[in-house]
Formats: structure tokens, C-alpha cells, sequence
């Protein structure tokens, strides 16, 4: 059995600020980032979704540190963000000077776009990810 | 399913910057293993190795065929764990099992690992390898930003103001230091305060340095053998009396959980369950703090606390020696270190040494205990619990 939306299919999605995931047809859960079941009852009776890219901030960090081949991008903030649509995805927040992010951001809503880590040599490619700005 | 017991135990000084190679670490303290435990090398029936990124260390795939010829454990089934840093522990457990269901009588694990060869930045970014590395790796992924993430959650969900948190944070450096300067294998002989703590350098917020443990050289190895054999050849044969392993997806997918490790907490019922014991009855515990905030969330999985209570119990004593229940009494992965592949391992000898009453000598015995647990997390995605018992 084929993958429904496959990371290639979800990452040409994201690139475009599109957020790609599944609808579950039994018990109308949505999964995202894309898995082979629905991550709730494990059913591969889904279909492919654009979801709104709209959520909140649950956790957060600054990291001061990266991996070798990102030391350039420091100092930089992923965000946690519950989607609307009940997922959690990982992300950065963007929009905001990160010596300014503290606890308060928790709760803040946030809107999707996003950014592109070019890859590096185990990586097998480039790779979008979620960059947040926060709305309201 | 058979009884099973350590018989024979081999620790390594743990450090930065082994002089040794990687079947060398972990040849020495498996010799120690084989001559405490009465037997010889070609006693040996098959050998497990926990092993993670000895590719990336020194260029050495499948060490575990390597190390097994070394030894003169000639041609016996040799098998390479890889469970992050729950390799160690995969390798012990599923041991375990081949000597319960009677297949082996006695056989040989080791761990091993040289992390300070890598360099701290290749060394972060083989680690993040053990997270999502399609979803989560391109937002900037490490460890450390996984358990700062975790820690603000905490925060956050248990409604424990940041700057409160940090110092029960630190209350766990604090404690794993101090007890480190009694155990001759660890890493690191320093002494730290809550405000040592609290000044040292930002990693990724909230988590700083002294919230981390370091990157590790080292190995640790164990005999187990079926009790029958166990009790011809050992004085003292500590007993697995439970185990449990259970596995989780990348960060996010686990959000109905977070900040507890839910799969930490199926590996220990599985364990407590086996044993038909509970949290009230271990003596002692040797759980993964590959950061401070880790120790609270796994002390509470292990249901030693209740959830956002644990911060105040080390703060309080209640994880010492005398306490409710002695934590990382070995300094823990903080300050004894943390070779990755060889953690459980180690945590399996220290908890056998602690059952047979060895730790005396250096000052760190936890008295008359009976029953020990281990806790190992790997990566996102790999929990192991197994309880120890003298009786």
C-alpha cells in the first residue's frame, strides 16, 4: 500500500506556505506531518487535507547551540504550535527578535510560512519547515 | 520463563577524550566482567552490544564482531543495539530474554561509546539523528532543545513560574555532582552550587550548561547467566526480577502527553508488573538525566511523584541516600557521564554493585537494599525499565 501524502508531496506543499495533512474518514482525526495511518486510530482510510496553517504556541525554545553546518542560523526559536485543527507541529517563530521571546508567547496565536533548510550531507535533500509569525 | 542474574560486572572510567579505541574501552571492562563472574571467555555464548555512532566516532561499523574476536568469545553470535541512548539497555533486556527462555545459559553485554571524538558539533548533529529527521531536524532540532521545550511545557502545564523551576532544576545538578565526587568511574570530580547552575551558559532556554550532561567516553559490561549456572558460579547473583520497553513517534505526535514520556511509563508497569512490585519497593533508582528537567519527568513516570511535584522532592532530600528514594546515587548521566551507548549498561552494574552492598568502600552504599530499578530513554523514541533484586 502507497503512502497517501508523502514527505516529498507534504515539503513541495510547505515550500508553497500550503500545510498538507490527512483527514481521517473513520474517525475524523487529523494527522500531521503525514504518517502511513491515522495517528489516532491507525487507519489508512484518510484523504489528503490543506489545513488552515493557523494555531498556538504550546512550548518554545531559543537555542544558543546547533548542529555542525547551522552554527550561521544562531541564535534561533522553535516553536511547538498546536494547530487548529488539533496537531502539533515543530517550527520556528519568526517574527519576533529572539532575545525577546520569554514564557509569554505560550497561548499566542500564529500563522504558517516557511523556510527552507538547504540540507547538508546526511540529510538526502533540502527541507521546508514551518516558520510562524504570531497574528492578532 | 528462567530466572536470570548479573553475575559479573566492568566499568570504565568514564572521560573525555579516550586514548583507547572503542574494542579496546569495551574489551578491558568485558574481561573484568568474565573474570568476576568465574568463567572464561569461551563460556561465552553470545554477545550483545549497545552501540551508537561508533561510523561516526572512529569510522567503525559492527564493533561487536570486533570486540567479541578480541575477547576470545570466538565465532558466537555477535549483535550491534542501536536505541540511541537506550542502547545499552535494549542490549541488556533483550539478553535477558534469550537466557529466560532457556536458549543461552550465559551470555555477555556491552556498551560502548566515544562521543568526545566527534567534536561537540558533529557530536550535535549526529544526536539529533535521534529525532524526526524529516519534520523536526529542519526547525533546528537538537537534544537540548527538546528537553527546553519539555521544560517550558512543564512550566507552562504545571504552573510552576519559570524562575522556580530553574532552581529545583539545578537542585538536581546540584545533587549528581556531589554524589559523582564519591564514584571513582565518573566523569566529572566538581563540585557545583544552585547559583554555579544558574550562571552557567545558555544551551537553549531554559536549559544551560549545568542543566546538560557532558558528552562521554567510556564502556560498561555485564555477565548474566540462568540462575542455575548463576548460583553454582556467583556469591552474590543479582536478579532481573522485571523488564519493559516500549517505543514513541517523533516529538509532536506524542502532544497528548507531553511533557510526560508516556512510553516511559508502559516500560515500568511492564516492569513493575513482572516483578509484582511497586514504586514503593525499590531501595534505589538510576534514571536517565540526560538533562535535569529529564530527571523530574522521569522520577514522576516511574511513579515516585506525583507530576510537577518532583522538582520540590530533590530540592527537599527526598532523592538521597535516606530519602524516599535514592536517586543517581553513581552522580547519574549529569555527572558520571553519558557514553551513550554504554548508559545502561552502567546503570545495570551500578545498581547490581548497590544490591550486593559493594558501594561501601566509597562512601555511597545505600543500606540494606533490596530491589533496584533503571530507567533509559533514547532518542524520542525508546524507553527501557528493568528492576534488580537480591532476593
Amino acid at each position: 500500500m502507497e503512502y497517501k501524502l508523502t514527505f516529498k508531496d507534504y515539503n513541495k506543499g510547505l515550500k508553497q506556505d500550503k500545510l498538507m495533512g490527512l483527514k481521517c474518514n473513520d474517525c475524523g482525526t487529523v494527522t500531521c506531518p503525514p504518517m502511513m495511518v491515522c495517528a489516532n486510530c491507525a487507519s489508512t482510510n484518510h484523504e489528503i487535507v490543506q489545513l488552515s496553517g493557523k494555531g498556538k504556541i504550546v512550548t518554545f525554545t531559543t537555542s544558543y547551540i546547533a548542529a555542525e553546518g547551522r552554527e550561521n542560523e544562531t541564535p534561533y526559536t522553535i516553536a511547538m504550535v498546536e494547530l487548529e485543527e488539533g496537531p502539533w507541529i515543530m517550527g520556528n517563530l519568526v517574527s519576533m527578535d529572539t532575545k525577546k521571546v520569554t514564557m509569554d508567547i505560550i497561548g499566542k496565536p500564529v500563522q504558517l510560512g516557511n523556510r527552507v533548510y538547504p540540507g547538508d550531507k546526511y540529510s538526502n535533500g533540502d527541507m521546508a519547515r514551518a516558520a510562524f509569525g504570531l497574528i492578532g | 520463563m528462567r530466572r536470570v542474574a548479573v553475575i559479573g560486572t566492568g566499568h570504565s572510567k568514564f572521560c573525555f577524550n579516550s586514548p583507547k579505541t572503542q574494542v579496546e574501552l569495551l574489551s578491558e571492562v568485558a574481561i573484568d566482567a568474565i573474570n568476576e563472574a568465574n568463567i572464561a571467555p569461551k563460556d561465552v555464548q553470545a554477545v550483545n552490544v549497545g552501540n551508537v555512532l561508533g561510523d561516526f566516532e572512529e569510522g567503525q561499523g559492527m564493533v561487536q564482531s570486533f570486540f567479541a574476536n578480541d575477547i576470545g568469545c570466538f565465532n558466537v553470535a555477535a549483535s550491534r543495539f542501536e536505541g540511541a541512548c537506550a542502547s545499552g539497555s535494549m542490549a541488556v533486556r533483550d539478553a535477558v530474554m534469550w537466557v529466560a527462555s532457556g536458549y543461552y545459559d550465559i551470555m555477555l553485554v556491552g556498551g560502548v561509546e566515544k562521543a568526545t571524538a566527534m567534536g561537540t558539533g558533529l557530536a550535535t548533529r549526529t544526536f539529533a539523528m535521534f529525532g524526526d529527521s524529516r519534520y523536526e531536524f529542519p526547525a533546528g532540532f537538537t537534544f537540548p532543545a527538546v528537553f527546553a521545550l519539555l521544560a517550558h511545557l512543564y512550566s507552562s502545564k504545571y504552573g510552576i513560574p519559570l524562575a522556580t523551576l530553574k532552581e529545583q532544576m539545578a537542585a538536581v545538578s546540584v545533587q549528581s555532582h556531589e554524589y559523582a565526587m564519591n564514584n571513582p568511574n565518573a566523569q566529572i570530580h566538581k563540585e557545583i552550587t544552585v547559583q554555579d547552575a544558574l550562571k552557567s551558559f545558555m544551551v537553549s532556554s531554559p536549559i544551560q550548561l549545568q542543566d546538560a550532561c557532558p558528552f562521554t567516553d567510556g564502556a560498561a559490561a555485564v555477565v548474566i547467566a540462568s540462575e542455575e549456572v548463576a548460583k553454582k558460579l556467583s556469591k552474590k547473583p543479582v536478579y532481573f526480577a522485571g523488564i519493559g520497553q516500549a517505543s514513541s513517534g517523533k516529538l509532536s505526535s506524542q502532544s497528548k502527553y507531553l511533557p510526560r514520556i508516556y512510553a516511559r511509563e508502559l516500560a515500568s508497569q511492564q516492569s513493575y508488573k513482572m516483578a509484582g512490585l511497586t514504586p514503593k519497593d525499590m531501595d534505589l533508582c538510576e534514571l536517565h538525566d540526560c538533562f535535569s528537567i529529564a530527571a523530574m519527568i522521569a522520577a514522576e513516570g516511574l511513579g515516585f511523584f506525583e507530576y510537577g511535584k518532583s522538582g520540590e522532592a530533590w530540592q527537599n532530600g527526598e532523592t538521597r541516600i535516606g530519602g524516599k528514594i535514592p536517586i543517581n546515587i553513581s552522580g547519574g548521566l549529569k555527572a558520571k557521564g553519558h557514553p551513550i551507548g554504554a548508559t545502561g549498561v552502567s546503570q545495570v552494574y551500578e545498581v547490581t554493585r548497590q544490591l550486593r552492598g559493594d558501594m561501601v568502600d566509597q562512601g555511597r552504599q545505600v543500606e540494606g537494599a533490596k530491589n533496584g530499578i533503571i530507567d533509559t530513554l533514547g532518542g524520542d523514541g525508546v524507553l527501557v525499565s528493568m528492576i534488580l533484586t537480591n532476593q
